[in-house]
């Protein structure tokens, strides 16, 4: 047995204050599988230990949530269908951000496969994937070719797995930004329907009862992948590589069906998957939860290597595995099921009433640590924090256009604007024929086939935003998520988060942490969108560069099975309102925008102003506008403002508008401004959405009428805008391939 | 009228083929196991979309082997009707009920969209509710539909009318354009696009219920 030295602890990532609190845990010093066993437990990745104290105050409760943070995914319930049977949505984001950078293909490949295994493991069938990206600029001279390949590989991980498993791809969004050239974030967000009798938990319950371990074998692929994932970038991380774990999005179908098929059988006490530290979360999780322990062999344990040591075998985070605890004389027919699929399915321990987990190879002891204080007595940290990093700059640069076409055009052709077609066309995004809306509108929507229902699903996050003021950031990506599912017709009912931020010792980043997950929680309590699960993923930083802070939302929302409006003008000839207002704008708060961005190349001041309550009055009129067919279009005001919402809203048709405005905004301001709690409908019966929006307080200006191919926008008679719809959607559609092809221009 | 699914471990359409068949279309329909050898009184068996034991080796090169298939193979030549879609077209060329093969895409990426595609013959139990000539939109999910067959296979299934549907902008480089094929005997089809996605008012188009219609009616003139 190896010598526990001070290096052998801090290889670990272990502080000499934790490394004392093991000491006092065991009553001894531990083993170097122990401390293997601990290092993943307790790493930022699994224990949240920086995030924990300040995640406590995210609302989590309300009258639809059946299952909060704490399980694999969150549950919601979503009514009955006509039998009277009551159905649930399992969901959650999670992130894979180290790993797609070190082996982008696979590190993308394995965070579709992580989360999906988080939604079936509760017995939810998996029925949407959305995913948001953030990559270093593809026309970077330095750095670009390195983004370009780490988009294709990202791309194509996502889709070799989401494809292969059978679940669609609904949608998601894709940014770039210089600081996540060296740490690209991959954030999966994965939802499930099942009913809520067949609702599963992970919890070794039942002494006596027998632990079962499913599907692939485990190789020595991942080892300290948590570990990893918890620390930041050096020169030597692409020395990682053999961290990285390898997908098989067979396997895991196989392991989906096997596992919902088991689960009907009613032998089946508690199951959860393996991921973040394999079989050493899952034995001392599925303990702690049931209050019991669970001894296992690990000589039982299918093994695609020889040799493999207990540590390794305990820290391996070969993917597509669950651990499950049958009732003790039905596993044969857990077994059974199992066979059936063609997967391995081993007894490999039992439940224990002593709350130990215990390890042992061919008999022998390896490990011995008591289960509660592994999974939940983490060392928590209140860590300092002052005022959040962000740039220097207030006061917005002298900024005029000298030609606001050709601003659009700029915009059109900009990596975060553009057609993200070639991304979402190599997505199956249809597969189980409940895609109602997929990707390229404003949120995706799936219908439930058993309910009659339909739920929608928005994914939305602003690292620039929340780079100027985090808090108010997270109140406007709230907002936004509930604004995208408005358009739709939906109403929010919950949230997942995603907490990609950099170093949380930095008092400076722990600041931005703070500061953003009070604004989401207040926003969230507010639109009344609980947090029923989610992810950290901290240290995003490449030598000392911290990433733009950048959380991620995924919110769901709930509606009458109908075709959403959609957000294309359909036909020429239709009145455009501007509901919401033309909202209120200055230079400071034009600092974040993407015409800031794409036009005048530089970021100052702060986010949008947001006025919540006059903001889900906005969302109501519209809601009530989409769902009573009073609309035949709906999109909601978000980057770039008003002119590119109407230029996005004229591309699916390819049905141009004439737009009259009348405001004392300066244009720049005017057209691009990104003021919430606005969105842009068409109709053909203005009369009811002027009788709405007055039913709810809210603004509808009729500012123009829809029209044949050309896009014209005035302010008090002066042309802003003039072009031919087409020559922008060609811009818009081409520009995305083109700066992946690009030839390297050294 | 009974469709059978066939459900191959990795084959992940099989749910959509069932449920357009027994809810959008209103007939019996009913999953069949690769490893069994009974297709349980099915009178059109679909073999599914998907990816058949992680299309490893070769997409449908090992699912030709599974039990199941020799009683599909008996079904066919005894005149029953074989429908495959996607992963089962690359399934019915594996194992030699229809001519050709399925390739890469020509851009080597997986393509996911709702594609134009015209009716190429009317004259076959899979395709006769279409005109001859119609324009229909189907959706395409595959990354290796690029259909390639020698030029004498070519030139013969065009002289016997066997070319079932023809891509409008060929996506995927397939020869010809073509998108589905039919047997000699025209009792077997195989085809890239998915009609199964195409047979409901909610999703993005409802051409595909032509093949379901079509089917029926020609059990329903053999029936009788």
């Amino acid at each position: 047995m190896s010598q526990i030295t001070p290096e052998v602890i801090a290889a670990h990532s272990i502080t000499p204050d934790e490394y004392e609190r093991i000491v006092s845990i065991l009553g001894r010093h531990p083993n170097l599988t122990e401390l293997g066993i601990f290092s993943v437990m307790w790493s930022e990745h699994c224990s949240y230990k920086s995030s924990r104290v300040h995640l406590k105050k995210l609302p989590t409760r309300s009258k639809l949530v059946v299952c909060g943070p704490g399980e694999n995914a969150g549950i919601l319930t979503i009514g009955d269908d006509p039998d009277g049977n009551e159905w649930c949505i399992a969901f959650k984001i999670e992130s894979h951000n180290h790993p797609s950078f070190i082996e982008p293909f696979q590190g993308a490949a394995t965070g579709v496969g992580g989360i999906l295994r988080d939604i079936f493991t509760m017995g939810a069938r998996p029925i949407a994937v959305m995913d948001a990206l953030r990559f270093g600029p593809l026309d970077d001279l330095k750095t670009g070719p390195r983004n370009r390949r780490i988009v294709d590989g990202v791309v194509h991980g996502i889709a070799h797995y989401g494809n292969c498993f059978g679940v669609p791809t609904v949608g998601g969004e894709t940014n770039f930004e210089p600081s996540y050239a060296g740490n690209p974030l991959v954030n999966v967000f994965a939802l499930g329907v099942f009913r809520r009798d067949q609702i599963f938990y992970g919890k070794a319950c039942g002494i006596g009862n027998p632990v079962i371990y499913v599907g692939a074998k485990t190789g020595r692929d991942g080892i300290h992948g948590a570990t990893m994932a918890s620390g930041e970038f050096t020169e030597d991380s692409m020395q990682k590589r053999p961290n990285v774990q390898v997908g098989d999005p067979f396997m895991e179908k196989l392991l989906l069906e096997a596992c919902l098929e088991a689960m009907q059988t009613g032998s089946i006490a508690g199951i959860q998957d393996m991921g973040a530290a394999g079989l050493t979360c899952s034995t001392c999780e599925m303990g702690s939860r049931a209050g019991t322990g669970i001894e296992i062999d690990l000589m039982h344990v299918p093994q695609r290597e020889t040799g493999m040591t207990p540590y390794e075998i305990m820290l391996s985070e070969s993917q597509e595995r669950m651990l499950l605890v049958a009732h003790k004389g039905r596993e044969n027919e857990v077994l059974d099921v199992f066979r059936k699929w063609g997967l391995d399915a081993r007894i490999v321990g039992e439940v224990k009433d002593d709350g130990m987990m215990r390890v042992r190879d061919h008999g022998e002891i390896v490990a011995e640590i008591p289960s509660r204080p592994l999974a939940d007595e983490a060392p928590v940290y209140h860590r300092p924090y002052t005022t959040p990093l962000r740039p220097e700059k207030m006061d917005a640069p002298a900024f005029a256009s000298k030609d606001l076409t050709a601003d659009l055009f700029t915009l059109a052709a900009s990596q975060d604007l553009c057609d993200k077609r070639w991304i979402w066309e190599q997505y199956d995004y249809m597969v189980r024929t409940n895609t109602v809306e997929g990707p390229g509108g404003d949120a995706a929507v799936l219908r439930i086939k058993e309910t009659g229902t339909s739920v929608a699903m928005s994914l939305d996050g602003n690292g620039r935003y929340t780079f100027l003021d985090p808090r108010q950031a997270a109140k406007l990506m709230v907002a936004e998520c509930c604004r995208n599912l408005a358009c739709t017709g939906a109403l929010p009912i919950g949230a997942t988060n995603n907490l990609n931020f950099g170093n949380p010792e930095r008092p400076e980043i722990m600041a931005q942490i703070v500061e953003a997950i009070e604004g989401m929680a207040e926003a969230c309590e507010f639109f009344g969108t609980p947090i029923t699960g989610g992810n950290v993923s901290l240290y995003n930083e490449t030598l000392g560069d911290p990433i733009f802070p950048s959380p991620v939302l995924g919110i769901v929302g709930l509606m009458k099975t109908q075709a959403p409006a959609g957000i294309a003008f359909r036909n020429p000839g239709r009145d455009v309102y501007l509901i919401g207002g033309l909202g209120a704008a200055d230079e400071i708060r034009m600092g974040g925008t993407q015409y800031a961005k794409q036009v005048v190349r530089d970021l100052w001041g702060l986010p949008p102003a947001l006025d919540m309550p006059f903001e889900k009055q906005v969302q109501a009129a519209v809601r009530e506008m989409v769902t009573s067919s009073a609309v035949e279009s709906a999109h909601d005001l978000s980057d770039g403002g008003l002119a590119w919402a109407l230029t996005e809203s004229t591309f699916g048709r390819e049905t141009g508008a004439s737009i009259d405005l009348d405001s004392d905004l300066r244009p720049e301001l005017l057209l691009f401004h990104e003021g919430p709690s606005r969105l842009i409908v068409s109709t053909s019966d203005p009369a009811a959405v002027e009788k709405i929006a007055a039913a709810h307080g809210v603004p509808a200006l009729k500012i123009g009428q829809t029209s044949d191919g050309s896009l014209v926008i005035r302010n008090r008679g002066t042309v802003l805008i003039r072009t031919q719809v087409r020559e922008l959607k060609q811009c818009w559609a081409s520009a995305l391939e083109n700066l992946l092809h690009a030839e390297v221009h050294a | 009228m009974k469709f059978g699914v066939v459900v191959f471990p990795g084959s992940n359409c099989d749910h959509d083929a069932w449920y357009a068949a027994s809810h959008n279309v209103g007939h019996q329909a009913e999953f069949l196991w690769h490893s069994d050898t009974d297709l349980k009184g099915s009178d059109c068996v679909i073999l599914p979309g998907g990816f058949s034991y992680g299309d490893y080796l070769r997409c449908g090169a090992i699912s030709k082997f599974s039990p199941i298939m020799a009683a599909v193979r008996k079904h066919a030549a005894e005149g029953g009707l074989v429908m495959g879609i996607c992963n089962g077209f690359q399934i019915l060329t594996e194992c030699g009920l229809l001519p050709g093969a399925l390739v890469r895409n020509r851009g080597l990426k997986f393509i996911c969209k709702p594609v134009p595609l015209t009716v190429a013959t009317s004259d076959s139990p899979f395709t006769s509710a279409y005109a001859k000539g119609a324009e229909i939109l189907i959706p395409i999910a595959h990354g290796e539909g690029c259909y390639t067959a020698d030029q004498r296979t070519l030139d013969q299934l065009e002289a016997e009318d066997r070319i079932a549907f023809r891509y409008v902008d060929n996506p995927n480089g397939s020869l010809r354009d073509i998108a589905g094929v039919l047997n000699e005997t025209r009792n077997v089809m195989g085809m890239m696009p998915h009609p199964e996605r195409a047979t409901d008012p909610l999703m993005s188009s409802t051409d595909g219920l032509g093949v379901f219609h079509s089917l029926i009616a020609s059990f329903a003139t053999q029936a009788k």
